[in-house]
């Protein structure tokens, strides 16, 4: 179930006076079950590059190949990528409609042709996964909390089963027990199942402790693609557009000048603390 | 120093509703809150999402009105109709989501909106835009639409817009919790200017810890009370209390506090990672 | 796609056109619309397309940008174009397809309805393309004052029309946003009878009310704590003051009008069945 991205470019607004080339020869590939992080300042094209992902946008030129199939190929069946490869938009509580909160996660299997008792079966099954208490199945999603509507809008992606799971921002405007809480929901999810899941988001520090590899976007283009440690040893470079490695990092660079013999690659508090006790620690 | 904001007891419940908008019972949104500012301080309210802090600073600018107890702002209480509106300009207010508060479509436009409401006359309004706007940085965006902006840009103009009204307090209500790190950074210099620069005094609620390492007072909401008060220094040294009321703590001071459990000699609340360093280097 | 929509949208520029008072602007244009349908020879044709040629120069709004306002109208410029150029039976039968005849003046009457439709559109976009729309309230607000006096909240609806206005290009991005995430849980838009289209526009209206109510009620408060308590007591940032360009501009105007109709009736100028 992998995604291989060859050679994509997306050019917005082509032939008008607003043309702006949004990707630049973008050639990634996700293997299936990975966690991958994708980081880069607001308009690097992060966004763009993930509505590319189940064909909410159709690249200008280039290929996406899912699981060795090309999308763009005459006979591709979007409908079946889109079931596939779901996608948690920023502010996803923003698209919740329906009078109660599980009706509202039987929209996405209900599209999908499944019976009602299929359908809510699968809600539930979702709503599980987020963490959201069946007493809340029948309130009206908008008499809800900030994150408790957050996660009902992620159980209504998740509800339809997909392979890959694609979360644009999914903690923006949260507060941080309300963030560890979701995004430790995510990592369970992960393991728990074997589904890849795709993380956008503006918190290194979120990202050096969930991601298996990190994608650095930056002016359309792929910057970086590599392990965190190896990523945030340009904690410079990252720096010059307008990002930054997490703190922890900072502080063992820091350290190390003072010729403590730290490890500088430590991007977690726990990998910082294990190293500094292993050099201070009686 | 005189006194900006008071408030004794204050109180604040809601009615809440049944679908057929029967009153079936009250909340308690703020509970027995008092406490103190004083002119030129930087203040700062923490809390998580729901804990009363919003609602709290909603009180300041008198849009919301005490269920008991009393708010003064510059020595006027905001239950009295007639000061209500000395209350509003003396206690500007800067809300979360930057495309909700800004009514111009120019940006100077925008920022003349509050003095216009105030009759300020026509030449002094111009001059006041234009320090205004000055003093944010966005002088060179005068005459550009908000909606082209960046998320920390369109702050920028909220404040602009609030200091044009020459108010002796800014209240921001999680002005960057929409925000992206750089726009975060960019709204957090600008409100770190005004106070050194203008003097004006900020109460600044947030759910960021080191956006308020500078502040001169911090107070923690829970459930609608103020739990924990003191500098920065003394709350940041309670990692687990903070953790409970859901707040974050920044990394450095993570660590810091995970070191020390594992029996290295750190003391407590270390706020910036220039400590610690120093710190780590005298224990070698 | 649905952020194509330039009408009523604020082109920023430093032209003449920019700088004219908004009442003028508001005066000229309605002046203007009224004047297309005070002739019918092709010579006033002819004026009202140079005028309008002079002014959109003037206003320093590329010709393209322009054009681009048109798009979102060309259903509506189709069905007046082929309703003219069927119903119309007069003159000569110059074209015929199985039962539908085209006459001379089906003909002359779509094409000189579609050049009026086509002027009407850019003339009035022209406005709102060179004042703020914040100048346009104001002006309205000036001009409608008189109603003021029968009791007509003028200040209320001015700020209205202003937010409005604003909110537009918020609310279609938001549309925009809210369609992509549906579709991505698998809603189909596009097929079905009328019925079933309806019906999936649900998902997408709901939430966008939600949204523009959720914008309502933060935009009210920010207005309050920002000291708003409607028009009485309230000063200007931009008086509206009447400079000798605005005089000139008005004066312009008449006799614009005045020359375009006196020609359009009496100058006669005939090309093919024109």
């Amino acid at each position: 179930m992998s995604i291989k991205i060859e050679h994509l470019n997306y050019i917005y607004s082509q032939g008008t006076a607003y043309e702006k080339q949004a990707l630049k020869d973008i050639c990634l590939e996700i293997p299936h079950g990975e966690f991958v992080g994708i980081i880069g300042h607001t308009g690097s094209g992060k966004s763009t590059l993930i509505q590319h992902l189940n064909g909410l946008i159709k690249a200008t030129d280039g290929i996406i190949c899912y699981n060795g199939e090309n999308i763009y190929g005459e006979r591709y069946n979007m409908k079946e990528l889109r079931n596939q490869v779901g996608l948690v938009f920023q502010y996803p509580e923003h698209q919740l409609f329906e009078v109660d909160v599980l009706s509202d996660v039987c929209f996405g299997p209900k599209n999908q042709g499944f019976s009602r008792e299929e359908c809510e079966k699968r809600a539930k099954e979702a709503l599980k996964l987020v963490g959201l208490k069946e007493k809340y199945h029948q309130s009206s999603p908008f008499e809800l909390s900030g994150g408790q509507k957050r996660r009902a809008a992620i159980a209504g992606v998740l509800a339809m089963r997909p392979k890959v799971l694609i979360l644009d921002e999914p903690t923006a405007g949260l507060d941080p027990k309300g963030r560890d809480e979701i995004l430790e929901q995510i990592a369970y999810l992960h393991k728990e199942t074997d589904i890849t899941v795709i993380l956008v988001s503006h918190s290194m520090e979120d990202i050096a402790k969930y991601a298996d590899r990190i994608i650095v976007m930056n002016q359309g283009q792929v910057m970086y693609n590599s392990t965190p440690k190896e990523v945030f040893a340009h904690y410079k470079e990252l720096e010059e557009v307008g990002l930054a490695a997490p703190q922890v990092t900072y502080i063992m660079h820091e350290i190390a000048k003072k010729g403590l013999a730290v490890d500088t690659g430590a991007t977690t508090v726990k990998e910082a603390a294990d190293s500094i006790m292993e050099v201070l620690g009686k | 120093m005189e006194r900006m904001v008071q408030t004794e007891d204050l109180v604040f419940e809601y009615a809440k509703r049944d679908e057929e908008g029967n009153v079936v019972g009250t909340q308690r949104a703020i509970d027995q809150v008092s406490l103190e500012v004083k002119e030129g301080q930087f203040i700062a309210i923490l809390g998580h999402n729901g804990s009363g802090k919003s609602t709290l600073a909603k009180h300041i600018n008198a849009i919301l009105v005490p269920t008991e107890g009393t708010v003064w702002v510059g020595g006027r209480n905001t239950k009295d109709a007639d000061e209500l509106w000395n209350v509003r300009q003396s206690a500007g207010m800067v809300f979360q989501n930057p495309d909700n508060q800004i009514i111009g479509t120019v940006v100077e436009e925008d920022v003349g909106f509050g003095p216009e409401n105030l009759g300020v006359p026509t030449d002094e309004i111009w001059k006041r835009v234009e320090e205004s706007l000055q003093a944010v940085g966005m002088i060179s965006y005068r005459h550009h639409s908000p909606n082209k902006l960046s998320g920390g840009q369109k702050q920028r103009v909220a404040i602009a817009g609030v200091i044009a009204m020459r108010p002796k307090c800014i209240v921001l209500d999680e002005p960057t919790a929409m925000l992206d790190p750089n726009g975060r950074k960019e709204v957090l210099r600008t409100v770190e200017k005004l106070r050194r620069q203008e003097k004006v005094t900020v109460i600044l609620i947030t759910h960021y810890m080191e956006e308020v390492i500078d502040a001169d007072r911090v107070f923690v909401m829970d459930h609608g009370r103020v739990v924990m008060d003191g500098t920065p220094r003394e709350i940041f040294s309670q990692v687990d209390m903070l953790k409970e009321y859901r707040l974050d703590v920044p990394q450095v001071t993570i660590l810091a506090d995970e070191l020390r459990k594992r029996g290295l000699d750190i003391p407590a609340g270390i706020l910036r990672k220039e400590e610690l360093v120093d710190v780590l280097c005298r224990l070698k | 796609m649905i952020r194509d929509i330039t009408i009523g949208q604020y082109y920023p520029a430093k032209s003449i056109l920019h700088r004219l008072d908004s009442r003028v602007k508001l005066t000229a244009t309605v002046l203007y619309l009224i004047s297309l349908f005070l002739f019918k020879n092709l010579s006033g044709y002819l004026v009202a397309t140079v005028f309008l040629m002079v002014v959109i120069r003037l206003s320093k709004v590329p010709f393209k940008y322009i054009m681009r306002g048109m798009r979102p109208v060309i259903m509506l410029l189709m069905i007046t174009l082929l309703f003219n150029l069927f119903l119309i039976k007069e003159g000569e039968v110059i074209f015929s397809v199985w039962i539908f005849h085209i006459t001379e003046g089906g003909l002359r009457n779509a094409v000189l309805m579609a050049i009026r439709l086509i002027y009407l559109i850019t003339g009035s976009s022209l406005m709102t393309f060179t004042t703020t729309p914040n100048e346009l309230t104001d002006g309205l607000e000036s001009l409608l004052k008189p109603l003021g006096r029968i009791h007509v909240p003028v200040h209320e609806i001015a700020m209205m029309m202003s937010i409005a206005l604003r909110f537009i290009p918020i609310l279609l991005e938001e549309t925009d946003k809210i369609m992509k995430a549906q579709i991505a849980r698998g809603a189909d838009l596009e097929s079905g009878n009328i019925l079933q289209k309806a019906k999936s526009m649900i998902p997408i209206l709901v939430p966008l009310f939600v949204s523009a109510f959720r914008r309502a009620n933060d935009l009210a408060m920010a207005m309050e704590a920002r000291c708003y308590r409607g028009g009485e007591g309230r000063t200007k940032m931009n008086p509206l003051r009447y400079t000798g360009r605005d005089r000139a501009a008005y004066v312009i105007m008449i006799l614009y009008v005045v020359g375009v109709v006196a020609i359009g009736r009496y100058v006669p100028l005939h090309i093919w069945i024109f």
